[in-house]
């Protein structure tokens, strides 16, 4: 401290502690996981993972191995985009998995045909008023649901101060029993053509990614993602300059359920049929995708941009061991590694951060 | 007009059945720089916290301004024009300057898209700097987050709000406590600098010499009660101690404590 300038009366200024972007780290990660497959690749199987080894395709990308990895991300990365906002709140969303599966149930069973094969539908839920709605009526009727989802959370979490692990963890209990009730464990199939093609080919991915753009903006050019950062941030110093905190978290919470929600409506429409169980675990491969893009548990910190990075790196590792013709349980066990990893980096990170400040 | 800016009459505080303050009669002159001292628990920052509306007062009035007021909320007090350094420093760790000096009252654009409405940077970022300029505080990158700054800097920082905001009463609940010596002469120049632009300042502080460097009347909390008004130039140290332990009682408030 003693090089400082008496100018400044002790506010020199240290290049070292510039910031940074943490973005450019977990890039750098994505960078290092290809070239890791690459290797292995070119090692084990004689080929490459990214790049159009064969000839088959007209650019130098192997374009159908790169769909694939996004495809299997999307929507998942959709739930992430939500969970993303919660953590930096200092939040935690363990229900998106679940509301994907109730909403799933629901949404589905507002867009079926009323006839399969020339014979009533066999799977109706609903009487024939419901039958062959219009394709806007599922996609309102899942994001409502996962709004509502939402909604609960936030005003469990905001208003009635229970801890938002405990809070979604309930909802995600709960949810999973609605997925379950709604047609007493039976799925809900044979949907209306113009509701396939929500989910069809390339959809998702570009859902996925317009969403991303849209919540990078939010996050960084708005209040509302200013507020998000201050409360995740020092949520006493948030109230202290006025910010009404209880209203912002359930909008936070209402965003993610909606989020779950639309992801819930295009994995339908992709699989053309739903499932109480569908969404398992999502919760956790979204919480993944955040906390390997840099978003730190303890809120304040990460943005939309490293989330879709993660999404990315998750995507690479599953496609990677595919390529490599291994089991899905060493894939398993490198992302537990992977995760505990990249906290423990985030952990590392902050302590040195305290004691340079 | 009159010259008074901040009024309180019999103002109290009950926590259930904690006696916190009781009937605080205090008068602020534009201008002027007062100190209040105490005893902790004394009932110091409980009267800071009556009047820039973090808590709701049990009874009595608050004046500011000629007004009488009844804040719901500290952004109400701010609003007013009452700035507060708290104690607890009020800043996001991960937002940069700017960011925490607007925080909760953001220059946006387009306002109609609601909480989504857009930030303002370019404008936030120049009244900043003038912000800045104006209390001498020099940092070096605004854009720099307060994680990365030290405990001085964070302290200026907490302290600029007041300049940028054109304010009408700034109160610092001991600005300088977690501060090393060198960062609390640079808070110290800023009051200066703040008295000389005729800014009124409510100073908490614990510290004796910077009290008398700094202000020019001292008020003495104990045990919830207002126990002396005193003016810098007819007491010293010794004195104030007096008071603050219950040696002394000043003349009108006998009786009281």
């Amino acid at each position: 401290m003693s090089d400082q300038s008496e100018s400044t009366g002790g506010l020199t200024f240290d290049k070292s502690k510039r910031n940074w972007p943490n973005e450019l780290n977990v890039f750098g990660a994505l960078i290092l996981i290809v070239i890791i497959f690459e290797i292995l690749g070119a090692i084990f199987m004689g080929q490459s993972l990214l790049f159009d080894t064969n000839d088959r395709f007209e650019s130098i990308f192997n374009e159908a191995r790169l769909r694939i990895i996004i495809i299997q991300v999307a929507i998942i990365g959709i739930l992430a985009l939500g969970v993303t906002q919660v953590i930096i709140t200092a939040g935690i969303d363990l229900s998106s998995g679940s509301v994907v599966g109730a909403t799933a149930m629901i949404a589905m069973s507002f867009v079926q045909v009323a006839e399969v094969n020339g014979g009533p539908n066999p799977k109706a839920i609903f009487g024939p008023a419901f039958l062959d709605l219009p394709v806007l009526v599922p996609v309102i009727v899942g994001i409502s649901v996962g709004l509502i989802a939402g909604c609960i959370n936030g005003l469990l979490v905001a208003y009635s101060r229970i801890p938002p692990f405990i809070a979604t963890l309930g909802m995600m209990l709960f949810a999973r029993g609605v997925a379950q009730w709604w047609s007493l464990g039976n799925p809900v199939s044979f949907p209306t053509e113009s509701y396939a093609k929500i989910g069809a080919g390339m959809m998702p991915v570009i859902i996925f990614l317009s969403l991303a753009v849209l919540f990078h903006l939010i996050m960084n050019y708005t209040v509302y993602g200013k507020h998000t950062y201050a409360i995740g941030s020092n949520e006493a110093a948030a109230r202290m300059s006025g910010i009404n905190v209880p209203r912002h978290l359930m909008l936070v919470y209402m965003i993610a359920g909606g989020l779950a929600g639309l992801a819930a409506v295009i994995l339908t429409s992709k699989n053309l049929t739903a499932q109480s169980g569908m969404g398992l675990s999502y919760e956790l491969e979204a919480i993944a995708m955040a906390v390997i893009g840099g978003v730190s548990l303890f809120g304040g910190r990460g943005s939309i941009i490293g989330t879709v990075i993660g999404a990315l790196i998750i995507g690479v590792i599953t496609s990677g061991f595919t390529f490599l013709r291994l089991g899905a349980f060493y894939q398993e066990m490198v992302l537990g590694c992977i995760i505990v990893g990249a906290v423990a980096l985030d952990q590392y990170q902050q302590k040195r951060a305290a004691m340079r400040a | 007009m009159s010259d008074i800016i901040l009024e309180t009459k019999g103002l109290t505080k009950h926590y259930g059945g904690v006696h916190a303050l009781q009937d605080a009669d205090f008068v602020l002159k534009k201008g002027e720089h007062v100190a209040i001292m105490g005893d902790n628990g004394a009932g110091k920052s409980t009267f800071v916290r009556q009047i820039t509306g973090v808590e709701q007062r049990t009874r009595g009035t608050v004046i500011f301004d000629g007004d009488e007021v009844n804040f719901a909320g500290p952004l109400d007090a701010r609003e007013a024009g009452i700035e507060t350094v708290f104690q607890t420093l009020a800043l996001a760790d991960d937002l940069n300057v700017p960011d925490n000096l607007f925080l909760g009252r953001e220059k946006t654009k387009l306002n109609w898209l609601g909480p989504f409405r857009l930030l303002d940077y370019k404008s936030m970022r120049e009244d900043t700097m003038a912000g800045l300029v104006k209390t001498g505080v020099k940092i070096p990158n605004i854009k720099n987050t307060i994680a990365n700054m030290s405990g001085g800097q964070r302290q200026c920082v907490a302290i600029a709000r007041t300049a940028t905001f054109a304010s009408k009463l700034t109160i610092m609940d001991e600005p300088t406590a977690a501060l090393g010596v060198q960062e609390t002469a640079q808070v110290e120049n800023i009051i200066r600098t703040l008295k000389e632009q005729g800014e009124s300042l409510i100073l908490v502080s614990h510290n004796m010499r910077q009290v008398f460097d700094l202000v020019d009347r001292i008020i003495v909390f104990r045990r919830g009660r207002m126990v002396a008004n005193l003016r810098k130039e007819d007491t010293d140290g010794q004195d104030v101690v007096a008071y603050i332990t219950g040696a002394k009682t000043g003349a009108e408030y006998e009786g009281a404590a």
